[in-house]
């Protein structure tokens, strides 16, 4: 379990990443945490011929408060900080919630948030909660940015509207909406193990309590995060009574997610999980909103 | 037997090392000029070798050398029996066709090596097995274990009429009688996976050899350093003494480190001579899991007899074992799930058959349980089963049919793994059972707390399971105490530690016959060049066997020691006391002598010694037991499911055992810990999966699931008893394993019992929550 060989390059500023990555072209792979680059190279699976480490660039490690009451959060931010920030607690507490559901402490403080969602696992949590809040990306490459939308950002398993010599440089997240709750759900075999079937819930109300967004995200049931159509259909303008909910739970597990029969689980359990998740969810999320 | 030490938890002596890492294990081991190997694979699991190519591999800078079955020519062989036929069993037949160094013509496992790469380094070596190829012609695998004995499979051996690797038949009483007294029959089918026993550090040897000295060393993680050397000898045509055999630190071993004559084992001690050059090759996860050995698989058609009542008149159990591709551990695995079956119950007819069956699967040997707990198992089931056929409670049930406290020594008529009729030494199986059920409050939970919980709409339940285990097997160990001139003692042994505090534990057995304080014992495990005889760490027979050598050898020194200083002090033995250190006369403690001096006084330089006196406060001494103490024991689990998602958790786990005289009930009950966690994987958690082309899915932790601290139950509680083994001075049985056994039974049954109203029964371990959900549905007839 050694890694073929590569080149290594360990730019210490963006600009000189960014030129790396334009020379490598197609042969770059930038090295982020490497909590699951490094293992898919010890297997041979993943066989780069370069790779360009980002740790020694400090300017990508940052959590910035926003004018608006959002976060700008670096590509490089380890998930031990963004789980420990108060910032982030105050302004976002379902993100460290989230977080520490991912593996275990050493990898979450190697990990990196950036690094997550450009890596695009359809099973890790971060891609699915940049969806769940709205996040942005900013995207560089040398001579140039560009802002994409999470939820235009994940084209399929490990696949990203990333072009290689670009690379994801900030996470900003808008602020939570007055009246917004959120809920995490998820079942895996073992604490930090990958989700069998997992939901984040964002949904915001009214002074009446009428949903007036509902934004569900299922992973780990299809190949990228899933939006769910359906949560928004019957919720918005609505008093997110039970009938509801069950209503919403039963169309996304029916619909909305595909989840494959793996060792561990079969499609059929899977999809049920979906259904008691996104019911429990959604409860939660409500009861929460205020 | 109680001593200053014995019996005592004093803190393990080897901690302090271990923790702050002033230890080496063998990958810290780096030697001058020494090369590294990496294996090129199977991708198949059943192909014929039709043509390999290492041209490019060979120039491939860095490398020194690429090797097939062609290039060692006669050396590929099959390797030697790990242990021996079972003669002693009438009836049984076999076929033995063990390990191969590297494949010849044909691969029989996917991950069995085809080549082997010596390199300056591993990511040579490692970069130098992608540029081999391999043309395979690939042939039908042979997976399923009913299928592989029927007419027209394919074969794995295909020198062999069929995949019959062996059969056993034994029964005593009479099953047909059985069937006659029977109120009722009860069948059940079982399925029984298969797993790993995934050491945190992985198998691993580094071979040197002195062309100026001709001799060789070998560090190797290995259980049986006596073994490794006598076989490597042999292959390489040396003399024992030309071999040593070292065991660094260990990282665990728990049953696959037993094997000698694994494909790393032949060929790196091979080359590193041929090469003349140190080799080290340390065994990465993933061919751990392919291409170390396993445990078995095993299906189970059993049928119980019982009484209105519940009393048993007869079991019949009739079962397939997985061998995998090669069988070189020959039957102890079936041996043992076949000698564990009835153990803790009045089962007067009992009959047991199995096959053991070639598949194109990894080798399987025995990991922690070896067996024992699949034949628990099946009986546990058995019971649960009967119970509800019956309408009692699984309780009720055992408790009518256990054998009784006063029935040992007792005859089982049944061959084990050490080839003699098994004997239950001693127990007490009703009290052990009873004393389960208080520490869990069993009346309690199922009259006031189940009630409750259900009514909230809880999903709680209860099991509890007995559980055996035939520990201390011979064939022997031996042991050497020496008395050095600065007063201190070192105890060697041919035995082998993985973790198990050995160096605690027999410290504190030969502390308390000479004397000395335990700080000042030295042991010595796993080096062939201190001590050169022993069999190997396996079956729970540390303490039992190798404890009992040392401490035999250790009482003789203490009876030279007393000689010596009955002469010196000039005071009879019976008034001598070894004591601090020193040998004194017990009522006037000012006349003493050190036992540093009384050492030195034992070797003169000079002089004159007494006809038939042998030098030195030093004595070797063995041991070998008629057959195994058994050990026992009972466990009992509450757990709640999640009615909807069917996650498990485990609230509360107890378990009582009995394991004799415990030497440092401390170091038990740490044995007994790490033998739950393996039993929770087995229950809930691990399973190796292949697929119908012999593939193997679960080639990596990610797949695999190992069960981590989080995953031992909310609360633990053990108790103990102790009914010393007459079999030993000590009165002790073996440990090691014993936690690991009772688990699933438990768990399957406690899970039922949560989900009572959905009538689910299981009829196999591993039961993951996918898997508890898909026999609710069949059980609601979904």
């Amino acid at each position: 379990m050694k890694p073929a060989p590569f080149e290594y390059y360990a730019p210490t500023s963006v600009e000189e990443a960014l030129a790396t990555l334009q020379n490598l072209g197609y042969d770059g792979k930038v090295l982020a945490g490497g909590q699951s680059l490094i293992p898919a190279m010890n297997f041979r699976m993943a066989r780069p011929a370069a790779l360009v480490d980002l740790n020694k660039i400090k300017e990508l490690f940052y959590i910035k408060p926003t004018d608006d009451g959002g976060l700008a959060i670096g590509t490089m931010t380890r998930d031990s900080v963004v789980e420990k920030d108060p910032l982030v607690a105050e302004r976002f507490p379902i993100v460290p919630y989230v977080v520490k559901h991912i593996a275990h402490p050493q990898i979450r403080n190697r990990g990196t948030f950036g690094g997550a969602i450009a890596h695009a696992d359809p099973a890790a949590q971060i891609p699915a909660l940049s969806v769940a809040l709205q996040a942005r990306f900013l995207v560089r490459k040398q001579g140039g940015e560009r802002w994409v939308n999470a939820e235009e950002f994940f084209m399929g398993p490990f696949m990203t509207v990333l072009e290689p010599e670009e690379m994801l440089a900030e996470v900003a997240l808008p602020p939570m909406a007055k009246g917004s709750g959120a809920s995490y759900q998820q079942v895996s075999r073992q604490k930090g193990g990958y989700a069998q079937a997992a939901v984040i819930s964002v949904v915001v109300v009214d002074e009446n309590k009428r949903c007036k967004d509902a934004r569900v995200v299922l992973f780990s049931v299809g190949e990228t995060p899933i939006l769910s159509q359906a949560a928004r259909k019957i919720l918005m303008g609505n008093l997110p009574t039970p009938e509801a909910i069950a209503e919403v739970a039963e169309k996304i597990s029916k619909e909305e997610v595909d989840p494959g029969t793996d060792i561990h689980g079969t499609a059929e359990y899977r999809r049920h999980l979906v259904k008691v998740l996104v019911r429990r969810g959604l409860t939660e999320a409500f009861e929460r909103a205020k | 037997m109680a001593g200053k030490y014995v019996h005592q938890s004093i803190l393990r002596l080897e901690d302090p090392e271990l923790i702050t890492a002033r230890v080496q294990f063998l990958d810290d081991i780096k030697l001058p000029d020494m090369l590294h190997a990496a294996f090129k694979r199977s991708d198949y699991a059943h192909a014929r070798i039709k043509s390999i190519d290492v041209s490019e591999a060979r120039k491939l800078p860095g490398v020194i050398g690429v090797y097939t079955a062609e290039d060692f020519g006669d050396y590929v062989k099959p390797g030697p029996l790990q242990v021996p036929p079972p003669t002693a069993i009438k009836g049984a037949t076999y076929v033995a066709r063990t390990t191969m160094p590297i494949a010849k013509d044909k691969v029989r496992y996917a991950g069995e090596p085809v080549a082997i790469v010596i390199a300056e380094s591993r990511y040579i070596a490692e970069d130098a097995c992608d540029l081999i190829y391999v043309d395979y012609e690939p042939l039908e695998a042979v997976v399923d274990l009913e299928k592989a004995l029927q007419p027209g499979s394919p074969l794995v051996h295909e020198d062999l009429p069929s995949n019959e690797a062996g059969h056993v038949r034994q029964e005593r009483g009479s099953w047909e009688q059985a069937v006659k007294e029977a109120d009722l029959v009860i069948k059940r089918k079982f399925f029984i996976n298969r797993n790993a026993g995934a050491a945190l550090e992985n198998r691993g040897i580094i071979v040197q050899w002195d062309k100026h000295a001709k001799q060789m060393t070998i560090w190797c993680g290995t259980q049986s350093v006596i073994a490794l050397r006598n076989q490597t000898a042999a292959r390489l045509g040396l003399f024992e003494s030309q071999v040593r055999v070292i065991t660094p630190n260990m990282g665990g071993g728990f049953g696959p480190k037993i094997n000698t004559s694994l494909p790393d084992d032949a060929l790196i001690t091979y080359l590193a001579m041929k090469l003349e050059r140190p080799i080290k090759w340390v065994e990465d996860r993933r061919e751990n899991f392919l291409a170390t050995t396993s445990e078995r698989d095993q299906v189970h058609y059993c049928e119980i007899a019982v009484k209105r009542d519940g009393t048993i008149v007869g079991l019949k159990d009739f079962f397939y074992h997985n061998s995998g591709a090669y069988n070189p551990y020959m039957m102890t695995v079936p041996l043992n799930s076949q000698s564990h079956t009835v153990t803790n119950y009045r089962v007067p007819n009992f009959l047991t058959e199995f096959y053991m069956v070639f598949t194109n699967q990894m080798i399987v040997t025995p990991v922690r349980g070896a067996g024992r707990q699949y034949g628990v198992f099946v009986m546990e089931r058995m019971l649960d089963a009967a119970a509800r056929e019956l309408g009692m409670s699984p309780v009720e049930i055992r408790r009518k049919n256990l054998l009784p406290a006063n029935a040992y020594p007792y005859y089982t008529n049944i061959i084990g793994q050490d080839f003699v009729e098994g004997v239950l030494d001693s127990g007490d199986y009703p009290s052990a059972f009873e004393k389960t059920l208080e520490l869990i409050e069993y009346d309690r939970f199922v009259n006031e707390v189940q009630p409750k919980l259900r009514a909230q709409g809880k999903k709680v339940g209860i099991g509890v399971a007995c559980f055996s285990e035939g520990t201390g097997v011979g064939p022997y160990e031996g042991a050497r105490v020496t008395v050095g001139g600065n007063g201190k003692v070192v105890a060697s042994t041919g035995y082998t530690s993985q973790g198990q505090a050995h160096y605690t534990t027999f410290a504190q057995i030969v502390a308390d016959q000479l004397g000395v304080d335990v700080k000042d014992v030295k042991i010595i495990t796993g080096d062939t060049g201190y001590f050169g005889w022993g069999a190997g760490t396996f079956a729970s027979r540390g303490i039992t066997v190798a404890g009992t050598a040392t401490y035999m050898a250790a009482q003789k020194v203490r009876q030279k020691a007393l000689k010596l200083a009955s002469k010196i002090l000039e005071a009879p033995e019976e008034e001598l006391e070894l004591a601090d250190g020193v040998v004194r006369v017990a009522d006037i403690p000012s006349k003493f002598i050190a036992l540093g001096d009384l050492a030195n006084l034992a070797n003169p330089m000079r002089g004159t010694m007494e006809p038939g006196t042998e030098p030195g406060l030093e004595a070797v001494a063995y041991y070998g037991p008629p057959y195994g103490a058994t050990g026992a024991g009972c466990m009992a689990i509450i757990l709640e499911v999640d009615p909807e998602t069917m996650q498990v958790s485990m609230e509360k786990m107890a378990m009582v055992h009995d394991c004799g005289t415990p030497v440092n009930p401390m170091v038990v009950d740490g044995q007994i810990h790490g033998g739950i966690q393996m039993g929770i994987g087995d229950a809930f958690y691990e399973e190796l999966i292949y697929d119908e082309n012999g593939q193997l899915l679960t080639a990596s932790f990610m797949d695999y699931l190992f069960p981590q601290a989080t995953d031992m139950p909310k609360k633990l509680v053990l108790g103990h008893m102790e009914t010393p083994s007459p079999l030993n001075p000590l009165g002790i049985k073996g440990v090691g394993e014993a936690g690991a056994i009772p688990v699933p039974s438990a768990f399957a049954q406690a899970v039922e019992n949560a989900l009572q109203d959905t009538g689910v029964e299981f009829d196999r371990d591993t039961l993951s929550p996918s898997r508890i959900f898909t026999y609710v549905q069949m059980a609601k007839g979904a």
